[in-house]
This record gives C-alpha cells, sequence and structure tokens, in this order.
C-alpha cells in the first residue's frame, strides 16, 4: 500500500466519522430541545383551569346577553328574541360568509343560519377575528341604514351581526369563533364540551 | 461538477469577503479557533475550563425556562417551584437540570482552580487570568447564594438568614449594613424579590463579562500545561509553536470527548439521584419556609461548607466573619506568594507537594466539618484544618523559596 | 440478645437513613418499602384517602396524576379514591377547613406533598406506628418521633393503644426502649405494619410523581451518549493521529 492510498483511506475514515458524529451530536441537541418548547405548552394547571364551564341561561331574559370566561377567553350567550332571529334575514347579502363556510370557525352543529344548536341561543367568543379586541354588542337597529344589530369591534371597525356573522368591507376576515359547547340540562349550557347534543 | 464547485467556492469566497470588509469574521475565528495553539500534551486536568462553560450554558437555557414559571414571592414561591417540578410539561427535568447543574459548576470551577494550583497556571504571565477567575468565582458564590433562597424553602430561608447576618459583624455599620441588603428587618418577600432580580439579571450579565474576559486574557497570553513551559519558544518557520496543535480541530475533538462523559454523569444525577442524597437538594428544604421556626441542624449546601467550617472555627462573631472572608480571599494572591521558579508541580520539589496535598486535605475535610454540628471534637478538627488551609498561603512565600526543584525540560513531555 | 439485636438493627437503620436524613436524631426503623410495587401503591392511596385525606391536604397533587402513579382508570379513581373532589384535575385538598383545625389543634394539620421527600419514608412509618399513651397530653397520646405533636391518634382503631417504656440513660434522662400493647385493635401488629409501610409508600409515590419516568427516561439519555462518546472517541482519535 503506497502513502497515497493510506492518506485517502484516512481522509475517507475522518470524513465519515466528522459526519457521524455532527449528525448524531446533532440529534442529541435536537432532542434536547424537545422538553425546553413542550414546556411552553398549556401546563397541568391551565389544562384544569381551561375544563369546561356550565353556564346557567335559565334567568336570562331574551334579548339579554351575559359575558363569561372558557380558558380564559371571553365568551358572549345571547338569548335572542324572536325579532332579533327574524333581522338575521335581513342582513344575509351584507355579509362575508353568510352559510358559515370557514369550517374552523364553529363546530359542525352551527353550520346554520344561527351558528347555534338552538336557534334562540347564541354562544361565540367575544373575540375579533381580525386582532384578537373584544367586541361591543350593540344590538339596536341603526342609526347606520345596513346596520341591524350585532357586535361592532371598537378597535379598527369591524361588524358582525347578531349571529357573530362577519360584515363585508371590515378588516375582519372570518365570522366569530363559536366555542364547543353543549346543553347538559334545558337550561345549562357547558362551554368546552363538544357532543353536540342539544 | 468540479466546475459548479468551484463556482460555489467563489461565491462563498465573495460572501466571505463581504462579511469580513464590514465584521473582522474570518480574523477572529482564526485568532481564536482554527490557529489558536494550545499545547499538545494537555492531559484531563485541561477540561473543567470548557466543562465550566458547558455547565454555564445549561444554567442559563434552563434558568431562562425556569423564570418563565417562577413566581418571586414570598407568597408563591414555594408552589411555584412545585408548579414547575408537578404541572409545568418537561418543568420537572428542567428544574432538575437547574439544581443539578448550581452543584456541577461548583465541582467544574473548584478542580479548574486546583489545576492551576497544579500547574502553577497563575504565575507570571497569567496573573490577570487568575485574578478574573477569582473574581468569576466570587460572581459564582454570590450567584448561587441568591438563587438558593429562591425555592423559599426552609433551608433557603434560614440559610440566607445565617449568611446575611454574617454582615452583622462589621463594626459600627453592621446592622445597618444587614437591613440594607434585606430591605426589610427580617429576610422577606422583599429580600426574595430582590435576590431574584441579582440572580436572573445583575449577576448572570456580570459573569457573562468576566468569562469573556476571563478568554481573551488567556488567548491573548496562551494556554498553560502540564510542563509549565511556554511553548511559543520554540515555533516552526510558519510561527506555529512546535509543541502546540490548533484549538479545532484538535481540542475540539478531545472536549467533545470530556464534555460526553461529563453529560454522562450530570444525566446519571438528573435521572437517577436528583437529590444526591440530600446534598445537591436538601431535604428540609421541601419544607416551606417557616419564619417561627429553625430547621434542627442547618447546614449550607456542600460547596460553600468548607469557608463555613472556617467561620465556625472562631468562637467570636467578627473574627470567624472576617477569617471567612480572608479564606476566600487570599487565593486571588497566589501570584504573588508563590515565590517558585518553576510552574508545574512535576518539576517541584517534596515540599511544595506535601503542602499542596495538605491543603487538599484541609479544604476537603473542611467540607465534610461544615456539614456536622459544631460541637466536641469537630470543632477542634475544624481549627486545626482551618490552621493548615491559612497556612499553606502565608507560609508560601517561604517554602516555595527553600524548595528545591528539577530542571525544566526545553520541550514539553508527549507520548503520542 | 434481644437487646443486642434490636442495637444492630438500630444501626442499620441509622446507616440507612442517616447519610440522607441526618437531621433527625431518633433512631428509626426501615420501612421496607419496594417504591415498584403498585399493589402497595393502591392499597396506600386507599388508606391515605380513608384516613389521612378528612384533615391533611396534598394540595400539589392533582388526583389524575396520583392515578397515572396507581395505574388506575379514571372510573376506578372517582369511584374508589375521590371523595373531596368533583373532576379528576382537581388537587387533593382536606375535607376540614383549614383555619377550623387551627382553631381546634393549635397549628392546621400539613400538607402532605412533600413530607416523604422533607422527612423520609422511614419516617412516616415510624410516626404512624408511633403514638403512645400520655396522659399529660391533651391529646391523650404523644408520638415517639415528633414529640409534642398535636395529632390524635386517628389510627386507634386500627393498630389500638401502646405503652412506651422508656429507660434511662447514665445521665438519667428518659431513653425510648420499646412500645407494650395497651388495648388491642382490629388489626394484628403485621398488618398495621403494612398498612403503615403502604402509606408511607404512597406518600413517597406523590412527593415525586415523575419518579419511575425519569429513571425509564434516564437509562435511553445514557444509552445514546455511550453510543455518541464511542464515535466522538473514534473522531478524537483520527485527528490526533498525526500528533507526534
Amino acid at each position: 500500500m503506497t502513502d497515497d492510498v493510506s492518506d485517502e483511506l484516512d481522509r475517507n475514515r475522518r470524513h465519515f466519522l466528522t459526519v457521524a458524529t455532527v449528525v448524531v451530536g446533532g440529534a442529541g441537541v435536537v432532542a434536547a430541545t424537545i422538553p425546553f418548547i413542550a414546556s411552553l405548552k398549556p401546563s397541568a394547571r391551565a389544562q384544569a383551569l381551561g375544563a369546561p364551564v356550565e353556564v346557567p341561561v335559565g334567568n336570562l331574559e331574551p334579548g339579554e346577553m351575559v359575558r363569561v370566561m372558557w380558558r380564559v377567553r371571553l365568551v358572549f350567550v345571547l338569548r335572542r328574541d324572536e325579532e332579533m332571529l327574524a333581522r338575521l334575514e335581513s342582513t344575509t347579502a351584507l355579509l362575508r360568509d353568510p352559510e358559515s363556510a370557514v369550517a374552523e370557525q364553529q363546530p359542525e352543529f352551527a353550520v346554520n343560519q344561527y351558528r347555534s344548536l338552538r336557534p334562540e341561543y347564541l354562544v361565540v367568543e367575544g373575540s375579533c377575528t381580525h386582532l384578537g379586541c373584544a367586541p361591543l354588542p350593540e344590538f339596536q337597529v341603526g342609526p347606520a341604514d345596513d346596520w341591524y344589530g350585532g357586535f361592532f369591534c371598537p378597535c379598527h371597525g369591524s361588524r358582525f351581526d347578531l349571529a357573530g356573522r362577519v360584515y363585508k368591507g371590515v378588516p375582519a376576515p372570518t365570522n366569530l369563533r363559536v366555542p364547543p359547547y353543549r346543553f347538559i340540562r334545558e337550561d345549562v349550557i357547558m362551554i368546552g364540551s363538544d357532543t353536540g347534543t342539544a | 461538477m468540479a466546475r459548479v464547485e468551484s463556482e460555489l467556492g467563489t461565491r462563498r469566497a465573495a460572501f466571505m469577503k463581504w462579511i469580513d470588509d464590514r465584521f473582522p469574521f474570518t480574523e477572529t475565528m482564526r485568532y481564536h479557533i482554527t490557529e489558536y495553539y494550545a499545547s499538545k500534551n494537555f492531559n484531563w486536568w485541561y477540561i473543567f475550563g470548557v466543562l465550566a462553560m458547558v455547565v454555564l450554558v445549561i444554567q442559563i437555557v434552563s434558568g431562562i425556562f425556569l423564570t418563565m414559571n417562577y413566581k418571586p414571592s414570598a407568597e408563591e414561591a414555594f408552589a411555584s417551584v412545585e408548579y414547575i417540578m408537578r404541572d409545568v410539561e418537561w418543568g420537572w427535568l428542567i428544574r432538575y437540570m437547574h439544581s443539578t447543574g448550581a452543584s456541577f459548576f461548583f465541582i467544574v470551577v473548584y478542580l479548574h482552580m486546583f489545576r492551576a494550583m497544579l500547574y502553577g497556571s497563575y504565575q507570571k504571565p497569567r496573573e490577570l487570568i487568575w485574578i478574573i477567575g477569582m473574581l468569576i468565582f466570587f460572581v459564582l458564590f454570590a450567584e448561587a447564594f441568591a438563587g438558593y433562597l429562591l425555592p423559599w424553602g426552609q433551608m433557603s430561608y434560614w440559610g440566607a438568614q445565617v449568611i446575611i447576618s454574617l454582615f452583622g459583624a462589621i463594626p459600627g455599620i453592621g446592622e445597618t449594613l444587614v437591613e440594607w441588603i434585606r430591605g426589610d428587618y427580617a429576610i422577606s418577600d422583599i429580600t426574595l424579590n430582590r435576590f431574584f432580580a441579582l440572580h436572573v439579571i445583575l449577576l448572570p450579565l456580570a459573569f457573562i463579562a468576566l468569562v469573556f474576559l476571563h478568554i481573551v486574557a488567556l488567548h491573548h497570553v496562551g494556554s498553560n500545561n502540564p510542563d509549565g513551559i511556554d511553548i511559543k519558544e520554540h515555533k516552526d518557520p510558519d510561527g506555529k509553536p512546535l509543541d502546540g496543535v490548533a484549538f479545532h480541530p484538535y481540542h475540539t475533538s478531545k472536549d467533545l470527548v470530556g464534555i460526553i462523559v461529563f453529560l454522562m454523569i450530570f444525566s446519571a444525577v438528573i435521572f437517577f439521584a436528583p437529590d444526591m442524597g440530600g446534598y445537591f437538594l436538601e431535604h428540609a428544604n421541601f419544607e416551606p419556609a417557616n419564619t417561627m421556626a429553625t430547621p434542627e441542624h442547618i447546614a449550607p449546601v456542600w460547596y460553600f461548607t468548607p469557608f463555613y467550617a472556617i467561620l465556625r472555627a472562631v468562637p467570636d462573631k467578627l473574627w470567624g466573619a472576617v477569617l471567612m472572608g480572608a479564606a476566600v480571599l487570599l487565593p486571588v494572591f497566589l501570584p504573588w506568594l508563590d515565590r517558585s521558579r518553576v510552574r508545574s508541580i512535576r518539576y517541584r520539589g517534596w515540599i511544595y507537594k506535601l503542602a499542596l496535598t495538605l491543603f487538599v486535605i484541609s479544604f476537603v475535610t473542611l467540607g465534610w466539618l461544615g456539614l456536622q454540628p459544631a460541637e466536641g471534637v469537630y470543632v477542634l478538627l475544624a481549627r486545626i484544618f482551618s490552621i493548615i488551609y491559612f497556612a499553606y498561603f502565608l507560609l508560601m512565600p517561604y517554602y516555595t523559596t527553600i524548595d528545591k526543584t528539577k530542571p525544566v525540560p526545553d520541550r514539553v513531555v508527549y507520548h503520542g | 440478645m434481644a437487646d443486642a439485636k434490636r442495637r444492630l438493627t438500630a444501626i442499620v437503620a441509622l446507616l440507612a437513613s442517616g447519610l440522607a436524613f441526618g437531621a433527625t436524631d431518633i433512631e428509626l426503623e426501615p420501612a421496607g418499602n419496594d417504591p415498584d410495587n403498585v399493589n402497595s401503591l393502591q392499597r396506600g392511596a386507599r388508606n391515605f384517602m380513608n384516613y389521612c385525606a378528612g384533615c391533611h391536604s396534598a394540595k400539589y397533587v392533582r388526583y389524575n396524576t396520583l392515578a397515572r402513579g396507581l395505574e388506575l382508570s379514571e372510573d376506578q379513581l372517582v369511584q374508589n379514591l375521590m371523595f373531596n373532589a368533583q373532576k379528576p384535575f382537581e388537587t387533593i385538598q382536606a375535607s376540614m377547613r383549614m383555619d377550623d383545625a387551627a382553631r381546634w389543634f393549635g397549628q392546621p394539620p400539613p400538607d402532605m406533598s412533600l413530607i416523604a421527600r422533607a422527612k423520609g419514608t422511614d419516617y412516616v412509618f415510624n410516626f404512624l406506628k408511633g403514638f403512645y399513651l400520655d396522659p399529660e397530653s391533651p391529646t391523650g397520646v404523644d408520638n415517639r418521633v415528633l414529640p409534642g405533636t398535636s395529632m390524635p391518634h386517628v389510627l386507634w382503631e386500627l393498630q389500638g393503644f401502646q405503652q412506651a417504656i422508656f429507660t434511662e440513660d447514665e445521665n438519667g434522662n428518659p431513653v425510648f426502649d420499646r412500645f407494650e400493647p395497651a388495648t388491642a385493635g382490629s388489626m394484628s401488629a403485621e398488618e398495621y405494619d403494612e398498612f403503615a409501610r403502604d402509606t408511607g409508600k404512597v406518600l413517597q409515590c406523590i412527593s415525586e410523581p415523575i419518579r419511575s419516568t425519569r429513571r425509564v427516561l434516564g437509562v435511553w439519555v445514557l444509552m445514546f451518549l455511550v453510543v455518541f462518546w464511542i464515535i466522538a472517541s473514534m473522531l478524537k482519535k483520527q485527528i490526533w493521529k498525526d500528533v507526534t
């Protein structure tokens, strides 16, 4: 064996070992970052605090709304009267997504004109889909001639109707999000639990 | 194929030139890494500097993530640590890394300092490296002390109480000073809050700055070696020391092996014995701080105990504190206390070898004594070994002068 | 002979626990826990919920974490252990109110989340076995390992009451020698030992729920490092080949 050949072999071996060390060491470093990144996920306490919440709606008057917190997020529970439900017809032409086509914005059971399990009760997250401000309830009709009541976001002027559906021509891209919920009794809504039984 | 490669090469060179015209990247890499020559005969004593850097990184990273969940208030601190241990995903691992890292920091730093004493690394022209290193050691002390209060357990509380009270020994201003440090009439929420600020901001910044200076000074002078010989005295025609090898790839590949061995030991502790039998995590610290009851036996964490034993060996508050302070400070003066004409233990006479052996025995024994109750024979032993500890430093100018040294070879000893 | 044997046991116990829990001066009988016995853990959890959790909280422990350690399903958990809570993710709170407790006993009963880590399982074992009749105490009993405890002997129905026999040392101070049963409980001495051991074990489990996980993970980490070490050593050798 000449020196050249043995040099060549040495170089190959060294190259191979360098690559192997970098790959194995790199894998180790990546594995070591997993715990640190995973530690930022919601902790057991956050999950416990984010458990479903029960909202009694028995003494809610028609037209009345309550704000509740679920997973540190604001949720509006609005009991719509007949007249409010009727107004939902008037807005359809003004809306960006009247049929609730954007699937992530609501559970399956809320893909309907009322965006709810039962037409009477609207349950939506009070977080504007533009940049997360809390919209204000403005349930009366007017003064603008295309305003039939709904939610108005004071930050950037986004508008939503009484089913949380977004108007055309505002910054918010999609309808207000409907959280998973169900009726555990005739007059108690459980928010956060999505076996969509009425 | 060859053309593609050469084209890539040109592009890379052009990019590097763009960078180098604006930032001395290539120059810095050469100066500190690819053309930094250190002796080829480094033995395993030389791993501890690198390991100290590894532990520093572990402490900073785990510390940042602990800070995300820790609450620096007397009401919540203890509970937030348990929250990290139980509710935060992987929080236990991050916390054990940090608590184990604290102890390993001292293990590694003590061995790093001992290496300097073995091979005379503090001698001319490396006095400043040594002094900066001692400053790092003091900051590490402060950092560990402040950090130990944060879990707000019984030992956190009462340990801090005892150590801070030491400053009360200073005549005249003592009491005022102690209140100023605590910010209250006893250790309280206020103290915890400011210790947190010191632990996560001021001291780490100082630490990193000093480590930077330590390395700049080291690379300016060049590393010592187990023979204590200046390798720059024999250079090849290119100006490269004959006995030196480039930091990269030689020392980097060697250090990597050492780092992996270290990580094995470190992981073994984290995963199989995070309490380390009560030495790394003291049992009493699993009880929340109780301002009404001191634990039966109060001992600092093991890394403080040699100095704590010296403190307790003196039956006087002021002089105990003074001697403890002196014990911590004395090593700073090593470069001027040591009058030997050789650096390395290899070429020193029997007197220095005996002195260093006695010093190590006294340091370890004092560490053990600091964990024992301060009574009976333990106090006597603590006094004897304290005297040996001080004698090592104070008599050094004398015994290093009369010690018979051996001739130092011209080139380093290396068995390939 | 019996005395010598007892002394030997005491010395062994001291050696075993002395290093780790050097803080306590009282000789402890080793509990002899087998940390990986799930049956014993489950019994211990039942003991804790039935006899301890009325007064003692374990406020850092969630029921579902406990169930995972005991290898119980959520249903089993709800039916057998969850007396004071509604939801499996709740923490273990005492059923007694702490301010009431403080009024009745002088101080609130301590939280049990970390007691085994702070004091050791041998301590728990000896504490549960350590109540003896003391007519001067307001509760009628004192405890060998925690003298002056304000806790009454709530387990008397199981263990019965016992007398402590003291001898005197050379300075005339009383030194504990042994227990002698005064009244019988529903359990034999061996059954009560097992009860105390199981309870200590579950307290150890909740003091560090991650214990078994970390030991499994540690093996993998070390195996990885061994492989990495082999490759890195070969690279180091290769690179240093030309250094003479």
